[in-house]
């Protein structure tokens, strides 16, 4: 196989996971680093690296859509941006001194992880609230529109959330996936908001936790220009037709298959880690 | 009344900076596409090789270096550049909000955002101790 099959093979992959992934609301990059790994046999230093890119490019490629809306909250998603970029930056400088068959078990864990999250229902929008002393100082209360006018929220618990965000931010630079999984159970359970606004604070913010690993992914070789030309271009043509298709898509089977499917991946990448043949 | 001021002028910030990333991320396609097909027109042919990790040449791996592959009109210079931009899209977007919140009058999050910017600059200064 020449370089032109490879990166033909490796576009047509990247187009089905931004597909899939934009679809189900997963993300790409989860998906791309086990197909890279396992099916095509490359080293998941590079294969992170690639993914890492992708990540950055749905983030930014998806914020357009979201701002317009009008849910996200740029505060919150700044404030919290100060835990992610800082875990991103270690998460990076840790996956240049970890094996890689330690990183390919965490992978596998946290691909488990996002299966069950994905799966299970979202937490009811919460009614009145009473406003968190710490959080209106920090100036995060705000209101969102419904079809019912704008209903207020203020945000509970920011130490938790802040806590929970740095280790969102570590498992990204670690693994160079957007972690949005982690993110939104950040937002949705520990800071109770709602979760039109979790989710498009939390791509808001996938982006640029994202390029604070992507620094330290460059200076040290991860970040191949043969590999992640067709993971980038992939992933880019392939969200861009889930995210037309998702308002009348039925995601419920398809979350199924999704999920069996990453599940699979997951026990493959952590078989794969404990027998150290990555 | 502020409080709808502020969410007005928030919404027509975030709209602008939605646009731009979009912006960003079409024109760094743009230029990967471009890169690739110099690249795969020049070395197709060859065998792919990342099965063992050696990293990124040197060259590829730092502003200074791509640049100079871009100006040889090297396939995988161009790339990494189309790269870069791509990384530099969300750092423009925490820089744009500095200059947002600071129309607004809003000091802590100025302070908040150059926190951020300082991390991420770090970062691409190769996150080096």
């Amino acid at each position: 196989m020449n370089i032109v099959e490879f990166s033909l093979l490796v576009w047509v992959a990247s187009v089905l996971a931004g597909f899939l992934g934009s679809l189900t609301g997963l993300g790409g990059g989860i998906i791309i680093t086990p197909v890279l790994t396992l099916a095509l046999g490359v080293d998941i230093r590079y294969a992170i690296g690639a993914s890492l890119v992708s990540v950055i490019a749905t983030s930014s490629g998806a914020a357009a859509a979201y701002v317009r809306e009008g849910f996200s909250n740029i505060r919150i998603g700044m404030f919290l941006e100060i835990a992610t970029t800082l875990g991103a930056l270690g998460g990076a400088l840790l996956a240049t001194k970890m094996p890689t068959s330690a990183i390919s078990i965490i992978f596998g864990l946290a691909l488990l992880y996002s299966a069950y999250a994905s799966s299970r229902p979202r937490p009811k929008p919460p009614g009145d609230c009473v406003p968190n002393p710490l959080a209106t100082r920090l100036k995060m209360n705000s209101v969102y529109p419904t079809s019912d006018g704008p209903v207020g929220y203020c945000p509970q618990a920011v130490p938790a959330g802040f806590s929970l965000m740095f280790g969102a931010g570590v498992l990204s630079g670690l693994l160079g996936i957007g972690s949005g999984a982690v993110k939104v159970i950040a937002m949705d359970q520990a800071m109770r908001l709602p979760f039109k606004v979790s989710t498009t604070t939390s791509n808001f913010m996938i982006g640029v936790t994202a390029a604070a690993s992507a620094g330290v992914y460059m200076s040290r070789g991860y970040i191949n220009p043969g590999l992640a030309m067709p993971v980038m271009l992939g992933v880019v043509s392939g969200s861009l037709v889930g995210a037309r298709l998702l308002a009348e898509a039925k995601t419920k089977w398809l979350r199924i298959v999704f999920g069996v499917v990453i599940a699979i991946m997951a026990f493959e990448m952590i078989y794969h880690g404990v027998t150290g043949r990555l | 009344m502020a409080g709808e001021t502020r969410r007005w002028t928030d919404q027509v910030v975030e709209v602008w900076i939605g646009n731009l990333l979009r912006a960003g991320v079409i024109l760094s396609a743009g230029v990967v596409l471009f890169g690739a097909c110099v690249y795969l027109v020049r070395h197709g042919h060859e065998l792919p090789h990342y099965r063992v990790f050696v990293g990124t040449p040197k060259d590829l791996r730092t502003v200074s270096g791509i640049w100079r592959n871009v100006l040889a009109f090297r396939g995988q210079g161009l790339i990494q550049l189309g790269l870069l931009l791509l990384i530099a899209t969300p750092v423009a977007r925490v820089a744009f909000s500095v200059v947002a919140f600071a129309v607004e009058r809003d000091r802590l999050y100025v302070a908040v955002t150059l926190l951020v910017l300082a991390i991420l600059t770090y970062s691409l200064m190769g996150g080096r101790l």
